[in-house]
């Protein structure tokens, strides 16, 4: 196989990387916001701002304090998910039992805050962030930068760590019973209130995570949030609301559908995932993973 | 927005004799241009308000009628030669027929569902409004020749022009209070408060809802077309998620399921724009903290805390007396 329809395969490998890329970032965001919204019923829309925010204290760490990537790695996420939760605790928690609506704004208003202030501050171009990891592998027909790989190593881990943690542990166990039934599982003297702020945490560190990987392959930038986050809406739609198998999966599926269009069809790499979504609306309304109920 | 439905109140004749004065009168007091911007908001926070307030559909992808609008409408003044009333209706006549294919699709999911899909929608219009060839990509429409209305009335005259978006922006509204104010617009109310109910009741929910979303997106047409006749522009902006955040904003902080309150919200947040006007960052900012405070402190907005409070003043006043004044029902 030199040429498939015509198109080198060093192209196609090299799309098929970037779209696992995408594909990495679209899946670790649309898990938090499945987490978030079936525990909460709420989609975060500051998704995106606290994914800028994560790589931005990344960028802060190595600007300010020196501090490299791989402290980053494990600072930011706690970081974040800390703001995450005193968002929730402050804010959040006081519009409970009303239309998740009024999160849905708030969470709106909080991302214009977020990029506005960060605008204020940085202007709209990016900061550089260097890469940790030089070098890669050659393979016959392309070169893969070791740091791409292991962003989709990585993502791919913290997928299926954050799958376990959820339908296979007893705190995930908690987290699907007080989705199911928080006055019930109240009774058994467990926390609901403090579930579902340390949920909101998770959610935002994962974010948070998410810009830290993307810090050295994406410019740091005020504007990276907004990019993405729509994106990764109609990412949820796809997969199914609340679903953390379809944000998984349908996360890289969408990437490599994506890289591959733009091979294809490079007009219309920008559209794809929309296309897919609507596609997905009319012929599966609930999402490919997701329940009728949801 | 499933708080107990109530239908608007009759406004007194006084009060609206003095607003249709007010409005008359305003292009001698302030600057014409900004009082048209300030109109063509008002329509489209309206359109977005008879969907949001009165079905319950948050629908965050407004800016694709507004915008789509815009540049049919000025595609047809500037390529074509069109005469400007056709070109409101051809703009207002095309965001329905966007409204028409995306409602079918969007219609098909509830609540926070419905919100996403509708935002991602008009992602995809976005899209191709930066691909298409008529549109001018980055550049967008410019200098769009504003015309003779019917052949007679000499738009470039911004007075003139004032009053054509009055008048229309004023009709826009009324259609908005007599959809409410319809059966039509009660079995809408009926459907916001308990889909399931309405549906037993042997409504035909989704054909009620599309009618809606088709005739606010019309609505929000027409606003983005006088958009395009008054500035002679149509950009990316009109049809980029932030135009839709900003519609949504005038319409939380005037008040869901007013009938002023889009009014009061434009007003605050064209304000804001204009103050601000070389410094985007801090209208991100600013809104942003407007949404933020009216979610969490008044979240029945300006006018609906206004109704509020003379409901509560009411409510103390007739506990006080024994035969409560009349027309306080």
């Amino acid at each position: 196989m030199d040429h498939l329809l015509g198109i080198p395969p060093a192209a196609i490998v090299g799309q098929l990387i970037v779209g696992l890329i995408n594909g990495s970032f679209y899946a670790l965001l649309s898990l938090g916001l499945a987490i978030i919204f079936g525990l909460l019923h709420i989609v975060n829309f500051a998704h995106g701002a606290q994914y800028m925010l994560g790589a931005f204290i990344a960028w802060a760490m190595l600007e300010y304090l020196g501090l490299g990537y791989w402290w980053a790695l494990l600072i930011v996420p706690l970081v974040t998910a800390a703001i995450g939760m005193l968002i929730e605790r402050t804010m959040l928690r006081r519009l409970h039992g009303l239309d998740p609506v009024y999160a849905l704004l708030l969470t709106f208003g909080l991302a214009l805050l977020l990029e506005g202030a960060f605008r204020l501050k940085f202007g709209a171009s990016g900061q550089p962030y260097a890469s940790p990891l030089s070098g890669g592998i050659t393979l016959p027909f392309a070169f893969l930068p070791a740091y791409r790989i292991w962003v989709i190593v990585a993502s791919v881990a913290v997928c299926v760590a954050t799958w376990w943690f959820v339908e296979r542990t007893r705190f995930g166990a908690y987290l699907r019973a007080a989705h199911e039934n928080p006055a019930l599982v109240r009774t058994f003297g467990i926390r609901v209130p403090l579930l579902l702020t340390l949920t909101y945490g998770l959610g935002v560190g994962l974010a948070g995570l998410g810009g830290v990987m993307a810090a050295p392959i994406y410019q740091v930038s005020p504007l990276m949030g907004s990019n993405l986050i729509v994106v990764v809406f109609a990412v949820v739609v796809i997969g199914g609301m609340g679903s953390i198998v379809g944000a998984i999966v349908a996360g890289f599926g969408l990437g490599v559908i994506e890289g591959l269009t733009r091979l294809l069809v490079p007009d219309a790499a920008g559209v794809v995932v929309f296309v897919v979504m609507l596609l997905t609306l009319a012929l599966r309304p609930q999402g490919l993973f997701g329940r009728g109920d949801l | 927005m499933h708080t107990p439905s109530h239908t608007p109140r009759r406004l007194p004749a006084w009060a609206i004799a003095l607003g249709v004065a007010a409005a008359l009168a305003a292009p001698f007091v302030a600057y014409p241009v900004f009082l048209m911007k300030f109109l063509c908001w008002a329509l489209l926070a309206a359109s977005l308000n008879l969907l949001v307030g009165y079905v319950g559909l948050l629908s965050f992808g407004h800016a694709m009628f507004f915008g789509s609008a815009a540049y049919v409408a000025a595609h047809s003044l500037q390529v074509w030669g069109w005469d400007p009333a056709l070109a409101l209706l051809a703009g207002a006549g095309a965001a329905a027929l966007i409204g028409l294919v995306g409602g079918a699709l969007a219609i098909r999911r509830q609540g926070i569902a419905f919100s996403m899909i509708t935002l991602a929608i008009a992602q995809l219009v976005s899209f191709v409004a930066l691909r298409a060839p008529f549109t001018g990509g980055e550049d967008g429409i410019q200098n769009v020749p504003r015309g003779r209305f019917a052949g007679l009335l000499p738009l470039g005259d911004d007075l003139v022009l004032y009053y054509l978006v009055l008048a229309i922006v004023g009709a826009g509204f009324w259609i908005v209070y007599r959809t409410v104010q319809s059966p039509f617009g009660h079995v809408l109310t009926a459907i916001r408060d308990n889909e399931p109910r309405a549906i037993s009741l042997g409504y035909r929910v989704n054909r009620y809802k599309l009618a809606a979303y088709v005739l606010s997106s019309a609505l929000a047409g027409l606003a983005g077309s006088l958009k395009a006749l008054v500035f002679q522009i149509a950009t990316l902006t009109d049809v980029s998620w932030t135009t839709s955040g900003e519609a949504l904003l005038m319409v939380i902080v005037g008040g869901l399921q007013t009938l002023a309150g889009p009014l009061v919200g434009a007003l605050v947040v064209v304000t804001m724009q204009n103050q601000f006007a070389s410094f985007a960052e801090v209208v991100l900012l600013l809104q942003g903290l407007v949404f933020v405070v009216v979610v969490l402190v008044f979240r029945r907005g300006v006018v609906g805390e206004w109704e509020a409070w003379r409901a509560r003043r009411a409510a103390g006043a007739a506990a006080t007396k024994i035969n409560p004044p009349e027309g306080q029902a």
